[in-house]
């Protein structure tokens, strides 16, 4: 009893601050929906769903999500394979590499996507742009990275001796994989299939800049009803849509999702030496860095192009406000983006250290595992819930006393942290769960005590993961779009807000400066990323 | 016929088996025996294809290092058995049947499970079965192929020892009922004596002595071989000439080898006395041998200190080095 106790109070802080900034506001959107004029009016809500746009609308986000899921899991199984089970020169700088898209600002995505596909673009002849092929692409090219990290990461812990048994029993490498290494990966497969399907169906920037006003998702047609249309009643609808159709998907996912035994040494298998029937993987590999860099590249060299020539004009121009179309200089938005991350990052950091060690610690009794795995769930509800909501939330529940937050510095970076909040959980919690708690015990039983145990077992251990995990919600506040679109006053705004503009602002020199400013987004969020993989963690970007 | 010649595995440059030859005719066990770290599983990884190998490996005559593990149709046996955790006993053992589409594979399943005293477990999981009902399962899906060689690594080590002696027994009755010709690799030189009719012992990750497991018994190649393969002691010059009774280099003396005997001709002092279930095992300090190890009946416990007469049994000491030993 005392220490359930002690749990709920430790959980309080993380269930206080996921109150007040996501139940709340989400909630507050909600409300809108249901009681339009202050009287409970549930009929409007089932009148929007109803309409044939609505279905329209609900259809393609379903169909676009899965194709993007499938292409996603085809494309990173291999790549998941040649980098953690291969000796292939550079595999640490490839992984990276390929960790690069999933941060990268959404924005950025659409626009690299829009200037690769587009008329003038490279593959600008085969007239996919504007299509939902563009679309499926863009989802992939951010997604893939999921799966190769959270497959990749169960592939490398994978006991290589089933397979050599196998082997011994006169199973080909084709039969191998199909009865001994799939079937062990299948969780991780089934569960990074899962979290990709969740991110696709909530994506909002990618939708957004490659859509147009033909294709829309739940997400964009809730930011269409209430910026656009102010049919707050239609937004609270597909809002509520979208959470019911989340929370099902996140409580199959959590089913679905291994729990390596901790007290099992999980042991990495060294990577082999490759050999010639590894060709087909490591082609695959080298294909799918040749597809993620071809958007990127395009856009790099579309920002080097003034007119028809060689230039930096780009990048000088993003010292000025782009003819007016910003308030503020793109260099200015750019200081604003990283504070704006400094703070979203410990934010979350604190938040997401206190979530992994309530929910990590060995349970004692069912009512306590039964609170840590609500609890587990609860603060994994961030990942699924359409930024869009959550920003607009915040807009019409936190303004007024006693939270009247709208004038403050740090609404835009607390809800950035609510959206990196799950990704340091699911980086930190697999290390912290990992650690034998005979390892606590042996310390305590020598004399230490609960702060030393943490020193010197947890401590040494977590570090890493923690300092990754950083990086990681660093890297994902400096691109988070839905939120921050909603929430970031014109004179405050973070570059992927300003991109946003700069796209819609008419005349070349605008859109010259947004491939500029998303190179320069892009680049920073790589650096990050790069130095963040030098720290080898497994579990980073896994799920 | 399984012929090594010269083979040798490198694990980034550092050697772990050096130009072992072995050969094993058909129908036989060849134990390959050694102390833990001196390159008994890695040979036998290399000899299944699961490490690349210098040298040659053959099977009657053919070179199969080039071959991929699958093709060698050498069955391979893991230490903990490696059964698949997603899969029935009955269709880990009909894994291999099932690859090759082999024709009636639940009668033939059903009779392996019978060969190795499972009836009734084909619809179990494995984490449902103790440690030794895995390893029969694990053995019964190995033999499963009829394989021309079964590779055991370690196959028993993982028991309790209770257990391991009445599976030693078992697996010598299954493999010499099926004519299954099978390399085995252990520390354990009883489990090699049980189940072993040829023994090969390693250290070093060279082969320091190889031939029939009695003839290799009889008479160990070296001092450490002896040591090895269970004698207490080995005596040298002087010592092992009193021993013995006659002139030898070195002589290895099991524990039993000097028993309480009034009448024997070896006179010392006791220095220490422990009883076991069986007999008292003494440490007595002999004149010309300084101390050896000795036993006594449960009912002739000496005191310590006590002057004792020790009688030699010839047949449990070994000349060391008699028989020109090696790789040869």
């Amino acid at each position: 009893m005392r220490r359930t106790l002690a749990l709920l109070g430790l959980a309080l802080g993380p269930v206080l601050v996921l109150g007040v900034f996501f139940v709340l506001p989400v909630a507050g959107m909600v409300a809108r929906g249901f009681w339009p004029d202050g009287a409970f009016d549930p009929g409007g809500v089932l009148e929007v769903l109803t309409r044939p746009r609505t279905g329209r609308v609900v259809w393609f986000t379903l169909w676009s999500s899965a194709v993007a899921t499938a292409v996603s899991v085809l494309l990173g199984l291999p790549a998941a394979y040649a980098l953690h089970r291969l000796d292939l020169p550079l595999r640490r700088v490839v992984r990276a590499a390929l960790l690069v898209p999933f941060v990268l600002p959404t924005v950025v995505v659409g626009v690299a996507f829009r200037q690769l596909l587009g008329e003038a673009g490279p593959l600008g002849g085969l007239g996919l742009d504007g299509t939902p092929v563009a679309i499926v692409a863009g989802l992939a090219f951010f997604n893939v990275a999921v799966v190769i990290r959270s497959v990749g990461a169960a592939w490398e812990g994978l006991d290589p001796r089933p397979a050599e048994a196998a082997a011994a029993l006169g199973a080909s490498p084709a039969q191998v994989l199909r009865t001994v290494t799939l079937p062990a990966l299948r969780p991780a497969i089934v569960s990074a299939a899962s979290v990709v399907f969740l991110f696709c169906a909530t994506s909002f920037g990618v939708v957004l800049t490659l859509g147009g006003l033909r294709y829309a998702s739940v997400e964009t047609e809730i930011y269409l009803l209430t910026t656009n249309l102010l049919d707050l009643q239609a937004a609270a609808a597909l809002s509520v849509v979208q959470l019911v159709a989340i929370t099902a998907l996140l409580a199959l996912a959590a089913r679905l999702r291994t729990v390596p035994d901790p007290a099992v040494d999980r042991r990495t298998a060294r990577p082999r030496a490759v050999r010639r029937s590894d060709w087909p993987q490591v082609t695959a590999t080298l294909a799918l860095l040749a597809l993620v860099a071809a958007p990127i590249a395009t856009l790099v060299v579309g920002s080097l192009r003034v007119g028809d020539e060689w230039s930096l004009g780009n990048y000088r121009a993003l010292q000025t406000t782009g003819e007016g179309a910003l308030l503020v200089p793109v260099t200015e938005a750019l200081v604003t983006s990283l504070r704006t991350a400094v703070d979203a990052t410990w934010m979350a950091l604190l938040l997401g250290l206190v979530v992994a060690v309530v929910v990590t610690r060995r349970s004692r009794t069912p009512g306590e595992r039964r609170v840590r795995s609500v609890l587990d769930g609860f603060f994994m509800l961030p990942l699924g819930v359409s930024a869009v909501t959550l920003g607009f939330g915040f807009l019409i529940t936190l303004d007024r006393p006693p939270l009247d937050l709208r004038d403050s510095a740090l609404l835009v970076p607390v809800a950035q942290a609510l959206v990196a909040l799950p990704l340091v959980v699911r980086t930190i919690v697999p290390v912290l769960g990992g650690i034998d708690d005979r390892q606590r015990q042996a310390a305590a039983s020598l004399g230490a005590g609960s702060l030393r145990t943490l020193a010197t077992v947890d401590l040494p251990v977590v570090w890493r993961p923690l300092l990754a995990a950083a990086g990681f919600a660093f890297a994902a506040s400096l691109g988070e779009f839905g939120a921050t679109a909603f929430l970031a006053r014109e004179d405050r705004a973070t570059v992927p807000v300003v991109i946003f503009r700069l796209i819609g602002s008419p005349g070349a020199m605008g859109y010259g400066m947004a491939l500029a400013a998303s190179v320069v987004l892009a680049a920073t969020t790589a650096v990050v990323m790069l130095a963040v993989e030098r720290l080898r963690v497994p579990s980073l970007g896994a799920f | 016929m399984l012929s090594l010649t010269d083979v040798s595995v490198a694990y980034d440059g550092v050697p772990a088996v050096r130009d072992v030859t072995l050969d094993l005719p058909d129908g036989r066990v060849l134990a390959v025996l050694g102390p833990s770290g001196c390159g008994k599983s890695t040979l036998l990884r290399a000899v299944a294809g699961l490490e690349p190998a210098g040298g040659t490996i053959a099977w009657d005559g053919n070179d199969v290092g080039r071959t991929p593990t699958h093709k060698r149709g050498f069955a391979l046996m893991f230490q903990d058995g490696q059964l698949f955790g997603h899969l029935t006993v009955a269709r880990n053992v009909g894994y291999a049947l099932k690859l090759r589409r082999a024709p009636d594979t639940a009668r033939r399943v059903e009779e392996l499970l019978a060969l190795v005293g499972l009836e009734g477990y084909a619809d179990r999981m494995p984490t449902t079965l103790s440690g030794g009902e895995r390893q029969r399962v694990a053995l019964a899906r190995a033999l499963a192929v009829q394989p021309r060689l079964l590779l055991l690594d370690e196959p028993l080590s993982a028991l309790d020892a209770g257990l391991r002696e009445r599976l030693a027994v078992d697996l010598r009755r299954i493999l010499r009922e099926a004519g299954t010709t099978a390399l085995m690799v252990t520390h354990d030189h009883e489990e090699a004596f049980t189940v072993a009719d040829r023994l090969a012992v390693m250290r070093g990750g060279r082969v320091v002595q190889q031939g029939a497991i009695d003839e290799v018994w009889r008479a160990p190649a070296d001092r450490d071989t002896a040591l090895f393969l269970g004698y207490a002691r080995v005596l040298e010059g002087a010592a092992a000439e009193l021993v013995l009774g006659r002139p030898a280099p070195a002589v290895a003396v099991r524990r039993s080898a000097l028993v309480l005997d009034e009448a024997g001709r070896l006179a010392g002092t006791v220095r220490a006395a422990r009883a076991t279930p069986t007999q008292v095992r003494l440490v007595v300090d002999v004149a010309g041998l300084g101390e050896v190890d000795a036993v006594a009946p449960l009912d002739r416990r000496p005191a310590l200190g006590a002057d004792v007469r020790l009688a030699v049994d010839r047949s449990r000491l070994a000349v060391v080095g008699a028989v020109a030993g090696g790789a040869s």
